[in-house]
């Protein structure tokens, strides 16, 4: 297979081009920064909850394709599902990049599929992951809010 | 294959056979090497200087009396030696072995800027420059109360002996300044710059790994007084570099590393220490390395820097035109102008650009897919990026073994680029 379709697959540049969850929520309940110290991406993530239950989520920031269209995934996979899900999903996605589990995504998440070649380019992991890693900031943030010491 | 040469003497085929790894591939295709900025390919000269040693000698240098041991020291002061020629400094006692530039700069740092600063004395240096030659800066200025004053730049990131002087006062006390950009090729006038230094009482510090990989220099007519290198840009091993500093100033230097190697004389209480360069290159260097290093600047000189100069100088005009006809393609520093020098001379064998809106992540990457070898982000220059107001650019570096056909192949691989994300 041709490189270029290998690690850019159609539904991820898809995703690349789509602005649609890319913008600032204000007010948001969460937001988190996260930066890429050896490429300079610097991503936000903009979080809206009511009741357990992601109702918006959004994204901003400087990255590669890989990288944003890993964050407008992150927003579409995850709008009106719960907390728990977006663990779930969260771990999941971070086993198939690496710890090469096979990917078993819920439907609503299913493209997040596409991101599995990149495994294949260890330098780029790092940008598929860092909406994710945003997101597990996020996601203990509001874990610590759920349960104050 | 014939290969068309950019000047007609120049022994391309020749060149590009002793670097075994030009042979090679890079995802199923012959590899294009543009990024020889970060570093550079090996000849098997260099390859088999170190494999000598490993090899046969194996020995430390300096310690044992038997034979491999005085055949390690004797080779280990003929890559001096060589090393000394290459840069015409004066003497072996002022080139100084470090792992690397980043190694030669912090010593030159804290072992001079830390001893001899203190607060309201300045220290003028420039948005160019590689973070190895400003954060040990930083440091020492946050440490001794000195302070940081930048060298204004022209809209292309040039500085003009006249925006040195309007940043060096009696206040400053050293200079610390690139010899070319690792992100544009930019080469500022270092001999004005100097002068400049001089008249006002301070050093000059020369960030040197590009300057000293890609031009002939010569420490004494430019009149630095400090220049840091690294063997791995100029066709030798990684973990291996050199800090030339002025004898005088070497002196009077506390060095970084304390332990065996540099001592004279230890007691329970104190010890002390040999002379330069010999008190700063504590411990058991990289022998392997420095041979290999030795080895290199043989090689170059043996091809000559003003020859690989000019066939870069060729190359990097070429690529300017060629790679600035690719649709949305914005050039960055001096070439943006193409290739004007003010206040410097031409730059060198650099081109640092943008494809529209691609990333430049994305644009490396199809790159790689079709065996181009580029460098993509920051560089290792934030402040510059701050400074083109862009997060990173592509970067085409570009070295003695490149050729026209690299420069097509960057290009048609650019148009492709495009395509995958038009
Ligand atoms: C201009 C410049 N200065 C300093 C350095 C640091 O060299 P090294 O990483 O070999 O210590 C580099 C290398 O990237 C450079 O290009």
């Amino acid at each position: 297979m041709n490189f270029a379709d290998d690690l850019y697959k159609e539904i991820i540049l898809d995703h690349y081009r789509s602005k649609k969850n890319r913008r600032r929520l204000d007010p948001a309940d969460y937001h988190q920064e996260g930066v890429n110290p050896s490429c300079g991406d610097d991503i936000e993530l903009f979080i809206k909850t009511d009741g357990g239950i992601i109702s918006e989520v959004t994204y901003d920031g400087i990255g590669c394709s890989i990288c944003t269209a890993s964050a407008n995934m992150l927003c579409e996979a995850l709008v009106g599902n719960s907390i728990e899900f977006a663990g779930k999903v969260l771990s999941r996605f971070k086993g198939m990049l690496t710890r090469a589990e096979e990917p078993d995504f819920p439907d609503s998440a299913a493209d997040l599929e596409a991101m599995q070649g990149v495994r294949d380019y260890p330098v780029r992991i790092k940008c598929a992951l860092l909406a994710w890693s945003t997101l597990d900031q996020i996601l203990s943030d509001i874990q610590s809010d759920a349960n104050p010491q | 294959m014939t290969r068309r040469s950019v000047t007609r003497t120049y022994p391309i085929d020749r060149i590009r056979a002793e670097f075994p790894i030009l042979g090679t591939t890079m995802r199923g295709k012959p590899l294009v090497y543009l990024d020889n900025g970060a570093t550079s390919l090996k000849p098997q000269v260099v390859i088999d200087a170190e494999l000598d040693y490993l090899t046969r000698i194996s020995a430390s240098i300096h310690r044992g009396v038997y034979q491999l041991s005085e055949e390690a020291t004797v080779k280990f002061d003929e890559a001096r030696a060589s090393v000394r020629q290459f840069i015409n400094a004066g003497d072996d006692g002022e080139v100084v072995f470090t792992k690397g530039a980043t190694e030669s700069s912090n010593i030159v740092a804290f072992g001079w800027g830390r001893k001899f600063l203190k607060a309201g004395d300045e220290i003028v240096t420039t948005e160019l420059e590689h973070h190895a030659n400003l954060i040990p800066w930083q440091q020492v200025a946050a440490a001794t109360g000195a302070k940081l004053r930048f060298v204004p730049l022209d809209p292309a990131g040039r500085v003009s002996p006249e925006s040195v002087q309007s940043a060096v006062t009696e206040r400053t006390r050293l200079v610390a300044i690139t010899g070319m950009s690792n992100v544009t090729g930019y080469m500022p006038p270092l001999r004005e710059t100097a002068e400049i230094a001089h008249r006002n009482g301070a050093v000059i510090v020369v960030d040197g790994p590009q300057l000293v990989s890609h031009h002939p220099v010569d420490v004494q007519s430019l009149g630095c007084d400090f220049l840091t290198f690294s063997a791995h840009k100029m066709c030798g091993p990684t973990g291996v570099g050199a800090l030339y500093g002025r004898r005088d100033l070497l002196e009077a230097m506390d060095p970084l590393l304390y332990g065996g190697d540099m001592i004279v004389r230890v007691g329970k209480e104190s010890a002390t220490f040999k002379g330069v360069p010999d008190k700063f290159e504590t411990g058991t260097p990289n022998i392997s390395g420095v041979l290999g290093f030795g080895a290199a600047v043989n090689y170059l000189r043996s091809i000559g820097m003003e020859a690989i100069a000019d066939h870069e100088r060729e190359l990097l005009a070429y690529a300017a035109r060629r790679v600035g006809e690719v649709p949305g393609v914005t050039l960055y520093g001096p070439m943006a102008e193409r290739g004007v020098a003010a206040g410097g001379v031409d730059p060198g064998g650099i081109l640092s650009f943008n494809l529209g809106e691609i990333h430049p992540h994305d644009v490396g990457a199809v790159l790689d897919g079709e065996g181009v070898a580029v460098r993509t982000g920051f560089h290792c220059a934030q402040p510059m990026m701050q400074f083109l107001g862009v997060p990173g650019t592509v970067r085409a570096s570009f070295y003695l073994y490149n050729t026209l056909e690299d420069i097509d192949r960057l290009v048609n691989a650019l148009h492709k680029t495009l395509e995958v994300f038009s």
